[in-house]
């Protein structure tokens, strides 16, 4: 059964439309790629999954039961963590006090401060700094590490390589592929699609707030994929 | 020598009472950057409130004690209920509320306690000096101001520091849609930092109802001095707003040792130096 599915979402800011009846689905312990040009709305449908924007209660299921429209903090505690665009971590807070926060709801699980400084094992030295002073790197496994935090079922992560050099996005999504073999399911936004496809087992384009191609990873060619992006 | 030691002492004592004054607008500053233009009021209303408590209790300690619990849940529900909904890019919402709320109370307080000033009976601790040279003496009461308002700055800047309320306060302040994502409620941790606020307004009327006499229309100067400790100290420290009060005191009771019609405005002089060399204060929070 599906962990997480959409039917027919609409999303807007204010009056203006941005998704047009997506229809997405991901499937428990999967990590699925969600790609598309910038603007095609990837950003707003992650958000409104979690809560940020609103939606109709059926519009969003997750593990069996409806929950558009509830409040952010809801949501987390149903065990739906996002990585946020812009990492958005706290700046005058320590790596581990963003980390701590991450923690705010005790949902039951293996997440603490030590596996997190076991999954990153740089951040361990780096606890007591503000995370301002951090590498962007180093903000990005902080950012991971704060949902992971959470214990979450699923872990939404939007951009995580924005900015950073391709070493320290290898290691990062090494990570990631660890966490989701240990349980955790996954949604990723990725601009850059040879690494979505590679990383993901299911993917879906995004265009102008639509889902124009969805699929198995594998059985997709890069073709129609850049067909669905670019519109071509 | 002397003189100058004992104008020094008296300023950093007077400088307490106007670091209690501020601390409140402090935390709500460095929370939610909201600009409480009532807070000069409820300490005031705090005063009365400690008034009628100790003529009830007969001692303006057992009055301070119960104020205190009523004075959190005062804060609490005034944030929830009407606060929270003036907060947002706008400030001016809640400017227009709070100067709204500081005439009702004035309003409110002449009616109830007529426009006479009263003091609080502190059982004569008000007039108890300690003697400590020829010509210098301090006053028991200031001495008790100043270290309850030492003893709340620390306290405060530890809870923000060191407790997981006050890595809330601040994770809030930073980003309050990511806290929202951690699965904070943002209106519960406001009004939490407005009831705290709280709690140091009710040791500010009290204490400072017991020093001298206070009347309904009192609170918009208070207002200032608690507004120029906390510019000057620098938004978001507690120590810089210790700090903040005492340099006020300092220079207020040096004018005012100079010509005793300047005590007030060498204390706005100062404040208007400082903004101008130092805009974002003294210790401006830097982590
Ligand atoms: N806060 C907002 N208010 C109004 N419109 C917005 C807002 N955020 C995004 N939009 C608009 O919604 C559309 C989709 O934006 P979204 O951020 O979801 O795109 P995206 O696919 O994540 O793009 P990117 O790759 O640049 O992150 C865009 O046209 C954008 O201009
Ligand atoms: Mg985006």
């Amino acid at each position: 059964m599906d962990l997480l599915s959409t039917r027919k979402l609409d999303a807007y800011y204010g009056d203006s439309q941005v998704l047009f009846g997506v229809d997405f689905e991901i499937e428990r312990g999967e990590i699925a790629a969600l790609v598309g040009a910038n603007g095609a709305g990837k950003s707003t449908l992650l958000k409104t999954v979690c809560g940020l924007l609103r939606a109709p209660r059926e519009a969003v299921r997750f593990a069996g039961e409806p929950i558009g429209g509830l409040a952010p903090g809801r949501i987390v505690r149903r065990g739906i963590a996002l990585v946020p665009e812009g990492r958005r971590l706290f700046p005058s807070l320590s790596a581990e006090e963003n980390l701590m926060m991450g923690g705010y709801v005790k949902r039951a699980g293996p997440w603490k401060l030590d596996s997190v400084y076991r999954l990153f094992p740089r951040l361990q030295q780096r606890r007591a700094h503000p995370a301002a002073s951090l590498s962007g790197g180093e903000q990005q496994m902080v950012a991971i590490g704060r949902a992971l935090m959470s214990n979450p079922q699923l872990l939404i992560c939007d951009e995580l390589s924005l900015g950073l050099a391709p070493v320290v996005v290898k290691e990062i999504y090494q990570a990631l592929e660890q966490v989701c073999r240990d349980g955790v399911t996954a949604v990723i936004v990725e601009q850059d699609v040879a690494v979505a496809q590679r990383v993901s087992r299911r993917l879906y384009c995004m265009q102008e707030g639509r889902i124009t191609l969805h699929g198995l990873s594998s059985e997709l060619t890069r073709e129609r994929i850049s067909r669905a992006y670019f519109g071509v | 020598m002397l003189s100058f030691l004992d104008t020094l002492v008296q300023g950093v004592l007077l400088g307490g009472l106007y670091a209690l004054f501020a601390l409140g607008q402090s935390l709500l500053f460095g929370v939610m950057r909201l600009t409480n233009t009532a807070h000069g009021d409820f300490i005031i209303l705090s005063a009365f409130v400690a008034w009628s408590l100790a003529v009830v209790t007969g001692s303006p300690w057992l009055a301070l004690i119960v104020l205190l619990p009523l004075a959190f849940a005062g804060g609490y529900l005034l944030q929830r209920l009407v606060l929270n909904g003036t907060i947002g890019k706008d400030p001016m919402r809640s400017l227009v509320v709070t100067f709204g709320l500081a005439i009702v109370i004035q309003n409110v307080l002449q009616q109830i306690y007529t426009a006479d000033p009263r003091s609080i009976d502190s059982g004569g601790l008000n007039t108890a000096t300690f003697q400590l040279a020829e010509g210098f003496s301090i006053g028991a009461l200031p001495l008790l101001i100043f270290a309850a308002a030492l003893a709340l700055t620390v306290g405060l800047q530890l809870l923000f520091d060191r407790t997981d309320l006050g890595r809330a306060f601040r994770a809030v302040s930073d980003d309050r849609e990511a806290a929202e994502l951690m699965g904070l409620d943002h209106r519960h941790v406001y009004a939490l930092a407005t009831g705290i606020a709280f709690l140091v307004v009710a040791f500010a009327g009290t204490l400072h109802g017991m020093k001298t006499t206070v009347s309904a229309t009192d609170g918009p100067s208070l207002l200032l001095y608690a507004f120029e400790a906390v510019i000057i100290g620098g938004m978001g420290s507690f120590y810089g707003t210790l700090v903040g009060g005492m340099l006020l005191g300092v220079t207020q009771d040096i004018g005012f040792r100079i010509d005793p019609g300047w005590g007030i405005w060498t204390g706005h002089v100062v404040f208007l130096g400082a903004l101008l060399l130092r805009p974002s204060g003294l210790f401006p929070r830097t982590r």
